[in-house]
């Protein structure tokens, strides 16, 4: 049997408050201008450190230096990494720049790598849209002889104080176990959890884990679809993206027969105000031929008319004042 | 200072744990430290953890991996956002404040769900390098040339350290790459994946964790039969930027050495975490070891690399030739961060 497996994307869309000293650095990419920073030794570090490494001095002056500068070390970058700002191979190294004592890391643009040395001259180039941004330096080539970039027109007047820097992970996830046989069980329109081998209490969602004790679960048990609102919650604000709830809606713990733990689940059918701690509710599934391995195919609970669980019997029933069930 | 000692080990490394939940994956390892040294958790006076919750995309996977350990009713419980080798050292100094005789250590690291090489690009400086993601392989690859260019060491040394820890790793039924038989030839003969990083030159990545158990003095007497000593351990860290240090140096490994004292008798095993054979080369340097040290018997890094847990690992290998009487004084060491920025160093040794 196939694993059930999906895209998990992690994005972080970072703005970052720059400070003044890489404030200065970014101004001065945006304008095509390289900066350093002077330290307590007199040595130019570029790009500039806002402190220095060796004493924690803290630095802030600024010196422009040389657009060419000195290959120090490199290495070919092939194929180009998915969120880098270059799509076909290239070197990637520590340059030197003219007039400061320290490499910066950045890329080499050349078709190989049998074009790349360690020792080689190499100059500066810059993108048009310049933002204030480590990739408004397109990179580095080959420079011949020559070593004096022309001057590049400047992009903006006010000094830049913030840099986007967004990060997005894909990573392929793939549940647990315990988990693609919970998923498959919805595909059936059935509900399973486990069975702790220690004191006989039964969880879901199955973890493959006794959570208490720290014991490996394996017993899988089909729960009923009913039980009863061990807490809840009536949320009266929107969920960006979910326009299939309308507010307000009631989020709740239900506990099925037969669980020691409540699990997540909305409840429907009466009026919010009507839901209460202990009012037994049963499962409202999607139609059979809708059904795929996942808990979404429980869409909401609905009140049973039952009589209630008294509130000092309902929720958690594995947690004991002693840790025990 | 308090003596304490490790009683007890457990690790697992495999290529991929698809399927396994780092708390799967614990649960055995924990209860067999556990076991091992005959406690319970309630017996336990401190735990302490180490992961990244980017290895795998799941946020706050340490408070998941709690479940693991079974933290009805509460426990005394920290983490470090680091090598397990690091949380080892905090228990270590939660044992010298006097006000617990034991520890529960453990660390894990699940990255094959993503890509890892890309992955550590976030470590760095978050402003000027990490927008021009460079992976890891590259990074080394940086420092593996310098280390070329100056004459420090060699395509055939490189190599030779990739053979040493093929060959060791063939007794060593946890490591994911091993080879009685490879040469420096056929090694030599592969292509560059970061130019000038061949594949072996590159640690085997695998999924999986360790645990451990540390006990003071006597009570560590009464839980194992040769417990293993930590007689020096000392962490030191680095600049981070890559153009403000000389990558063919690691100081901080230097200064730890000189700090846990390495060299103050003959060292029988050390096992090093070096994810490059470059970067062994620079540990052997900067250590001074004598040739009479066993360096990574158990392969190292090299021939199975939790990231997150490698270090610990290393610890535990270390731990475990003390245990056996295989060995008297052993080093292990741990390190993070790009080109060995960070280093953990620790001096094992049996009664």
């Amino acid at each position: 049997m196939a694993l059930l497996r999906t895209d998990l994307v992690l994005e972080y869309p970072f703005t970052r408050t720059t400070g003044p000293v890489i404030g200065a650095f970014l101004t001065g990419l945006r304008d095509g201008r390289l900066y350093g920073v002077r330290r307590s030794d007199g040595t130019v570090s570029c790009p500039p450190v806002e402190f220095d490494p060796a004493t924690g001095a803290p630095l802030d002056e600024i010196v422009e230096v040389g657009q060419a500068g000195t290959v120090v070390s490199w290495t070919w970058v092939d194929p180009p990494r998915p969120q880098s700002p270059w799509d076909d191979p290239h070197a990637l190294a520590l340059v030197r720049p003219d007039g400061a004592d320290t490499p910066m890391l950045h890329a080499v643009l050349v078709d190989s790598a049998a074009s790349m040395s360690t020792g080689m001259r190499v100059q500066a180039v810059w993108r048009d849209d310049r933002v204030g941004h480590i990739a408004d330096l397109a990179g580095f080539v080959p420079a011949d002889g020559a070593t004096d970039a022309a001057p590049v027109t400047a992009h903006g007047d006010e000094p830049v104080r913030s840099v986007r820097t967004p990060i997005r992970l894909t990573y392929d996830f793939v549940p647990s176990d315990a988990s693609q046989e919970y998923l498959r069980g919805y595909a059936e329109r059935r509900i399973l959890g486990h069975r702790s081998p220690v004191d006989g209490a039964v969880f879901i969602p199955p973890r493959g884990v006794d959570t208490r004790h720290g014991v490996a679960t394996t017993e899988a048990i089909e729960l009923a679809d009913t039980g009863h609102v061990g807490n809840f919650c009536v949320t009266h604000l929107p969920i960006p993206g979910r326009t299939d709830l309308e507010v307000p809606y009631v989020s709740a713990w239900i506990h099925l027969d037969g669980a020691d733990v409540g699990f997540l689940g909305l409840v429907a059918g009466c009026a919010h105000d009507e839901v209460r701690t202990g009012m037994r509710v049963r499962a409202v599934w999607k139609p059979d031929d809708q059904l795929e391995a996942t808990a979404e195919n429980i869409l909401y609970w609905v009140p049973t008319g039952e009589p209630d669980v008294p509130a000092d019997r309902a929720g958690n029933r594995a947690w004991g004042a002693d840790g025990d069930a | 200072m308090r003596d304490v000692a490790v009683v007890a080990t457990a690790h697992r490394q495999v290529p991929a744990l698809t399927g396994t939940t780092e708390v799967q994956l614990l649960v055995p390892l924990i209860t067999a430290v556990r076991d091992a040294a005959g406690l319970d958790q309630a017996d336990i006076g401190f735990t302490c953890s180490g992961s990244s919750d980017f290895l795998a995309g799941q946020a706050f996977s340490f408070v998941h991996t709690l479940d693991a350990v079974g933290a009805v009713p509460p426990i005394a419980e920290s983490h470090v956002e680091m090598d397990g080798a690091f949380a080892l050292y905090e228990a270590w100094v939660k044992i010298q404040t006097g006000e617990v005789d034991t520890a529960l250590v453990y660390s894990y690291g699940k990255s094959s769900p993503g890509s890892r090489r890309d992955v550590l690009a976030t470590q760095l400086d978050p402003y000027l390098v990490t927008p021009l993601w460079p992976d890891a392989h590259a990074v080394a690859a940086l420092q593996a040339r310098l280390l070329l260019d100056g004459g420090l060491t060699s395509p055939t040394a490189l190599a030779e350290i990739a053979i040493r820890s093929q060959r060791n790793a063939v007794d060593n039924p946890q490591a994911v790459r091993s080879s009685a038989d490879a040469g420096v030839d056929e090694l030599l003969a592969e292509g560059f994946v970061a130019d000038p990083l061949r594949p072996s030159d590159i640690a085997a990545e695998a999924d999986g964790g360790c645990a451990v158990i540390l006990a003071a003095g006597d009570r560590a007497r009464t839980l194992c039969d040769r417990p293993a000593w930590i007689r020096g351990i000392d962490h030191r860290i680095d600049a981070h930027g890559l153009g403000v240090r000389d990558l063919t140096r690691a100081p901080s490994v230097a200064l730890a050495a000189e700090r846990v004292g390495v060299g103050a008798d003959r060292l029988d095993v050390a096992e090093l975490h070096g994810p490059y054979t470059s970067q062994e080369a620079v540990l052997e340097r900067e250590l001074g070891l004598q040739p009479d040290t066993v360096v990574n018997p158990s392969g190292g890094a090299l021939a199975a690399d939790v990231l997150m847990a490698s270090g610990l690992v290393r610890i535990a290998e270390a731990a475990n030739r003390i245990g056996a009487g295989t060995a008297d004084r052993a080093l292990a060491h741990a390190t993070s961060g790009p080109c060995l920025q960070q280093n953990l160093l620790c001096v094992l040794e049996g009664d």
